[in-house]
This record gives C-alpha cells, sequence and structure tokens, in this order.
C-alpha cells in the first residue's frame, strides 16, 4: 500500500472521518450567502464581458484597447476557472437553479463540458497523480512524473511546455484524445475522430465569435477587436496554465504508481488527495481570480463544495493534518511555479526519481 | 392548491435571424442569460416578478405576477410550475393559476396556502416580497372547461382546491356566461374560507351562483343559508344540489373527498361527468423512512427491483441488469446524477433527505428510503 509510511490503516480511516465530518459540517451550513456569493461572481463576470467588448471597438485609442482587452481576459478567465469549472463539478448543483448546473453548464474553452467532465472530474479527480491513469499528469505530451518513463523526445520538453502554456486550452481538449492510446492500439481511430470532431464544432463557434463576428461588428476596426479577443484569449491560456500546474507538481508534491495505489479506502484516497496537491498563498482577488484553485489541497478534498468556502475549510484542514503529522504543501506563486518549471526541466532528461518526496524519504 | 407533479419548461420559440445572431456573440450562453444577471427585473423568458401580494383569509395569500416575456396565457383551470429560492435552494411547486385569462393586463395570480411543514407554501405567503422574482413553468393541465359549456354546472372545492375553479369562476363572468352554477366550498372557519369574500360578492351580482359553504371546525351558529356546520359529504348532495346527476361537474382539494366523490358518481353511474384535480400531498418526513426494503423503479428503462436503505441505487441498478452512467462511484465526480420522479433517497454519506420529484441525484451514494422512481 502506497503512502503506508504517513498513516497505519487505523489513523487513514479516522484522518478520513475528521475531513468527512468537515464536508457535512459546510455542506449543511451552505444557504443564501453562498447563492449571493456565485450570482455576483456571473454578474461581475458577465458584465465585465460586455464592458471588455465594448470598450475594444473604441480601440484604435489606445487606452480603450488596454482597458478592453484586460476586461476581456479577467471575464475570460473568471468564465473558465472561478464559474465554469466549479459549476461543471457540481459545487452549486444543491442549489438546484438549473442555470447554473452541473448538467447544463457549457463554457468559453475549445473543451467541450462533456467531454470535460469525464476527463477531469472524473479521471483526474479520482485517480488524481497516478501515473498512466491521471491524464493531467503531462497532458500526454510532458513527463512529469520520475515514476514516467523517460524516452529521447522528452529532451524537447522545455518546448512542448511553452507551447502547452500558449495553446494550453486546446491542449487541455485534445489531451483527453490520448493520441499516443490510438497509436498504441488501446483506443480507436473511430473513437478518437469523434472527440475531435466535437472539439472541432467548439471551436469553431468559439473563433467564430471571438474572431468574426465580433471583429465584423467592429467594421473598420476589425483588427483592434480582433487582437484584444486574441491577446485575452492568449491570456487565459497562460494564467490558466500557471495555476494548474501549481496545483500538482511544485516541489514535494507526490506522484503515484497505479501498482501502489492498489484499492483504496476513503480516507487513503483523500491522504493521496492531500499528497499530490498543493496550495499557493495569496490575497482575496488572487484567490478569485485562480478559480480558487490556490485551495487545491481543499478543492481536490472536497471537488464538490462551493469554492467560495475553501479559505475557511483551509486552516481546519491544514489543522487536521498537523495533528496527524502530515505535509501541507503551500507557498507563494513564485515558490510554486518556480519548482515546477524546474520539475519540467528536469523530467526532459533520463532519471529525476529525488523529486519524489517518498523516494527521498525511504533512501 | 398545489401538486407535485411537475409541467413542462417554458419552450423555446423558434429563433428569429436577429436572435441567431445575438445568440452566436453571447455562445456558450444564450443572450437571456446576459440579461438575466445583468438587469435582474427585465422581463425575460420564464421569470415573473412579483407585483402584489395580498392575504386571502389568515393563511393564505394571493401573489399577483407579470408574466414574464413570451408567455403563451394558460387556459381557466390551469396550473403552473413555479420556481423559488429557499435559503439559496431553487423549490419548484405546481400552483393553480387563480387568475381568468381574460384579466388582459399582462398579469396573473397564485393563491398559496401556508401549510404546516410546507417550506415553499410558507415562504410565499409569509417571508415573499413586492420585486422578488419567481421561475415560471408553462401553463399546463386537462382540469379545463369545454368550449361548448354546459347548462348547468357543479363545482366543489375544498381549502385551496378552490383556486382553478375561481379562475373558471372569474372567466366565465368575464365573458358574460355565468350560468346556473351550483358551488360547494369548504373551508375551517367563515373567516379562513380562501376567496370567501370574493365568491360571495359575485353570487350577490349572479343569481345563477347558488353557493354553499361548509365550516369543519366551526361549532357556532350558522346564519345565512347555503352555510352548513360539518365536512361536506357526497351524500349530501341529494340535499344540496337535487339534480346533481344532470350536471357536469369540477372538483378540486384533498384526495379523501375527491375519492369520496369518484366513488359517489360511480355507483350513480355518471363517473364520466366528474371531473377532477389531484392534489398530490408531500410525503412527511418519517412516513416511509424506516422502511427496510423500498421498490425501485428505474422508469427509463421500465425495471423493477427491491432495494434496501443501505445500498446505493447505482448498485442496485446494476445488480438488476442495467448499466447506467457513472464515473467515480464516490460521489465526486457528478457524472452519475440521474433525476428523481417520486420519493425520497437518502445521501449515505450525510443522511441529507433528497424528497422532491425532479431532484438531481448521485446514484452512487444515495440509497432509497422507501418506495422510489428514478429516471435510469
Ligand atoms: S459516480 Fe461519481 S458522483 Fe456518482
Amino acid at each position: 500500500m502506497t503512502h503506508a509510511f504517513y498513516l497505519t490503516d487505523e489513523q487513514a480511516e479516522a484522518f478520513g472521518r475528521e475531513l468527512d465530518a468537515i464536508r457535512d459540517e459546510v455542506r449543511a451550513s451552505l444557504g443564501e450567502n453562498d447563492a449571493a456569493y456565485i450570482r455576483r461572481m456571473i454578474r461581475v463576470q458577465r458584465g465585465l464581458e460586455v464592458a471588455g467588448r465594448a470598450s475594444l471597438f473604441a480601440g484604435v485609442l489606445p487606452p480603450f484597447w488596454l482597458a478592453g482587452t484586460a476586461m476581456l481576459s479577467v471575464a475570460k478567465i473568471l468564465e473558465n476557472m472561478e464559474i465554469g469549472h466549479n459549476v461543471m463539478h457540481g459545487q452549486w448543483d444543491w442549489m438546484k437553479d438549473p442555470g447554473i448546473h452541473s448538467t447544463t453548464w457549457e463554457w468559453d474553452t475549445a473543451c467541450p463540458a462533456e467531454q470535460w467532465k469525464h476527463s477531469h472530474n472524473y479521471m483526474h479527480h479520482t485517480y488524481t497523480n497516478i501515473v498512466g491513469m491521471d491524464r493531467d499528469v503531462g497532458y500526454g505530451i510532458l513527463r512529469m512524473s520520475a515514476y514516467q518513463e523517460w524516452k529521447v523526445w522528452n529532451l524537447g520538453q522545455p518546448v512542448y511546455n511553452a507551447l502547452l502554456a500558449g495553446l494550453f486550452q486546446y491542449g487541455v481538449a485534445l489531451h483527453d484524445v490520448e493520441f499516443e492510446q490510438v497509436i498504441e492500439r488501446k483506443k480507436s481511430w473511430r473513437d478518437a475522430v469523434k472527440m475531435l470532431k466535437t472539439i472541432g464544432r467548439k471551436t469553431g463557434r468559439q473563433s467564430l465569435k471571438d474572431y468574426v463576428l465580433f471583429p465584423l461588428l467592429a467594421g473598420p476596426f476589425f483588427l483592434y477587436v480582433f487582437s484584444g479577443n486574441l491577446v485575452a484569449n492568449f491570456v487565459r491560456n497562460l494564467w490558466a496554465y500557471a495555476i494548474i500546474f501549481c496545483g500538482h507538481f511544485p516541489d514535494g508534491a507526490h506522484t503515484f504508481k497505479a501498482e501502489d495505489v492498489g484499492n483504496e479506502t476513503r480516507g487513503r484516497w483523500y491522504l493521496r488527495q492531500l499528497l499530490g496537491s498543493c496550495n499557493i498563498e495569496g490575497g482575496r482577488l488572487f484567490h478569485i481570480m485562480s478559480g480558487n484553485l490556490s485551495h487545491q489541497i481543499e478543492h481536490h478534498l472536497y471537488p464538490d463544495l462551493p469554492s467560495n468556502r475553501y479559505a475557511e475549510i483551509a486552516p481546519r484542514v491544514r489543522a487536521v493534518c498537523e495533528r496527524y503529522g502530515l505535509p501541507y504543501n503551500t507557498g507563494s506563486f513564485a515558490r510554486q511555479f518556480g519548482t515546477t518549471t524546474w520539475r519540467v526541466l528536469r523530467l526532459s532528461l533520463p532519471g529525476g526519481e529525488g523529486l519524489e518526496p517518498r523516494s527521498a524519504m525511504a533512501a | 392548491m398545489s401538486f407535485q407533479t411537475t409541467a413542462p419548461a417554458m419552450s423555446r420559440q423558434p429563433a428569429s435571424p436577429l436572435r441567431r445572431i445575438l445568440g452566436a456573440l453571447t455562445w456558450p450562453l444564450t443572450p437571456d442569460a446576459f440579461v438575466e444577471s445583468l438587469l435582474p427585473q427585465a422581463p425575460v423568458a420564464a421569470r415573473g416578478r412579483v407585483e402584489r401580494i395580498e392575504p386571502n383569509g389568515p393563511d393564505a395569500a394571493t401573489i399577483t405576477i407579470r408574466c414574464p416575456r413570451g408567455w403563451r396565457g394558460h387556459r381557466a383551470g390551469q396550473f403552473v410550475n413555479v420556481g423559488v429560492d429557499v435559503d439559496g435552494v431553487r423549490h419548484t411547486r405546481c400552483y393553480s393559476i387563480s387568475s381568468a385569462p381574460e384579466r388582459g393586463d399582462g398579469r396573473f395570480t397564485i393563491t398559496v396556502k401556508a401549510i404546516a411543514n410546507g417550506r415553499v407554501s410558507r415562504h410565499l405567503v409569509q417571508a415573499l416580497e413586492v420585486g422578488d422574482t419567481l421561475s415560471l413553468g408553462e401553463p399546463t393541465g386537462e382540469f379545463v372547461l369545454p368550449a361548448v359549456l354546459p347548462e348547468r354546472l357543479l363545482m366543489i372545492a375544498a381549502g385551496s382546491g378552490i383556486t382553478p375553479i375561481m379562475s373558471m369562476l372569474e372567466s366565465l363572468q368575464a365573458q358574460d356566461r355565468l350560468g346556473d352554477v351550483v358551488l360547494i366550498h369548504s373551508a375551517p372557519l367563515p373567516g379562513t374560507m380562501i376567496f370567501g369574500a370574493a365568491l360571495e360578492r359575485m353570487a350577490q351580482r349572479h343569481s345563477g351562483l347558488t353557493l354553499q359553504r361548509y365550516y369543519t371546525r366551526h361549532g357556532g351558529d350558522t346564519h345565512q343559508p347555503g352555510e352548513h356546520n360539518g365536512r361536506f359529504d357526497a351524500g349530501q348532495l341529494d340535499t344540496l344540489c337535487p339534480d346533481w346527476r344532470e350536471r357536469a361537474t369540477w372538483a378540486c382539494g384533498p384526495d379523501a373527498l375527491l375519492q369520496n366523490l369518484e366513488r359517489h358518481f360511480e355507483r350513480a353511474g355518471v363517473a364520466e361527468h366528474l371531473h377532477v384535480e389531484r392534489f398530490r400531498p408531500r410525503l412527511r418526513p418519517g412516513a416511509a423512512a424506516d422502511a427496510e426494503t423500498a421498490q425501485v423503479t428505474f422508469g427509463r428503462s421500465a425495471v423493477r427491483a427491491c432495494g434496501n436503505g443501505a445500498q446505493s441505487l447505482l448498485e442496485l441498478a446494476e445488480a438488476s441488469g442495467l448499466n447506467p452512467e457513472h464515473g467515480c462511484r464516490m460521489g465526486i465526480c457528478h457524472g452519475c446524477t440521474a433525476t428523481l420522479q417520486s420519493g425520497r433517497v437518502r445521501d449515505l454519506r450525510s443522511g441529507e433527505i433528497h424528497d422532491e420529484a425532479g431532484d438531481l441525484v448521485q446514484v452512487c451514494v444515495c440509497a432509497p428510503v422507501g418506495d422510489v422512481e428514478i429516471d435510469l
């Protein structure tokens, strides 16, 4: 059993019960204020989007172009991160508002909601950081764990990484297609093509909106709107990439081998979520802009609790971890992003076992 | 009058070219989604603003609602799905519309009686404020008057069961077609009768309208003709309305009353004269809470199985040969969400109960409490 040296079976179960109790307590206390939070967030996001796009129509004047692009970037980030990602997790399903529900939500990104809910909510959140099962470990193109076999083409990793950051939304959509599985004949071409078609349709509508319709609407100012939209999408890609990679790969984060995980109890599942996730420290605004993924640990323990509650849960979770002598990986954005980038570079070369805290401890 | 059944949501209108362009510009949202969050007061489809709240007896209220955009109107006697947020949670109930379609000012009313344990009805009667918005479905229901009106009518109501009948009477009055109608209506006490005063005024104006009022908890004298103490029973029809066998009859109220009427009409061989609107009360918590075994009906696949309070609905479905969609099997991914059609289920993690028809529940962590029907 993996991570056995952290907790005995009894301790793991007690640990799980304590975390369950926090969940139940928060779940029972959800009410009007939380509903008001998400509605306000949606209002702010839509307001920013309208204002940003309107301002870009006057983009021939540089301050308007800058303000418009900035507002649209923020709107797009909020839409994906604090709203879309969290709504699709079912964090707001308890409100039973059909307009803010995981079963109906679609978001402004290349990855279709249905596909995302499978690959992210199910695969990534259930099998977090297990090499070969959680596709977020490297998105099929990067070697992010020493447990992944090194291949020659991993040498190009710094370049792939930069490309992934800039084109992140397409990387996310395409990593579900599992090309390497298709090549290894574990997945049929027909399935892959079907997925690609859905992604293509969605990307088509998105591009139509951002790169054709809105620019056309601006008439002679076509290019200002076009470039503003392009930059906003690019900014969101970079930001989402940075926050998401900081969630599971900074120094001290654990990755796991499938054979070590086996049949997990709920307590051990919690433990693995904790060991595989990392928080980022920051102010209130930073947390919101990160979709509260800066509370990645809490998000992975409780993926369907509303994100506005993670900040208040965090100290409680941390206290529980301290009592059980468990690591709680948190640090500044610079520390988490710096060590994540170091991991990408280091693992482009063979070896790298030293990055795994467990092997370091076992040694 | 409220039901636990669900009516269809407002259907979309065919999109005009302008709306299609707006749709492409706001995709993946809709233009309405922007209007809804940025202009909370604007009339958008499926949302009605509360314009007036008047008490109607001691524990009921008539709520005037502005019709949403695209509202197609109702037929007298129909009901509508009303959604309201209580403590941040949207609850949906069906209420009969109590105003006449002829009202014509872009508004309609529902009349709600606060039930002792009714979260929604109590919120609507006691906490709702002018300016709040309600989410609305489309009016539906077969409890309506035929186009060719029978010469003589009999209408029987109890409590808030008067609401669809009120809409019918108002409608007949507005069309100048209020002829020979006998109305039997019940309330606990004289002062608590829903639409008591309005009906009295109507009867004064229309000699064809005969009122028979029952006060089930009243011990004192009744002064006027047509007022009775005690509970109405179908057996009294012979004296109250001797020609009841020849009358087309509309009845709405608690199930006991409707069953009583149905048996009576059947015995007299005139069952086809009786039209009823069924009242479906909520299961009281505890009613079936301790049931060890539960009949589970998987509605979509028409499979029935016998479950228990400890096994998840997902496991039961799989054991019954179904293969419902799912992911994590541990309640975190929401990939197994299915619609509860009737009955109650318990979240095995927290003990939380879901018991509203239409609730979306995670079948991998929910077990039946008593008999359940689920859309799998
Ligand atoms: S299967 Fe994941 S929540 Fe039910």
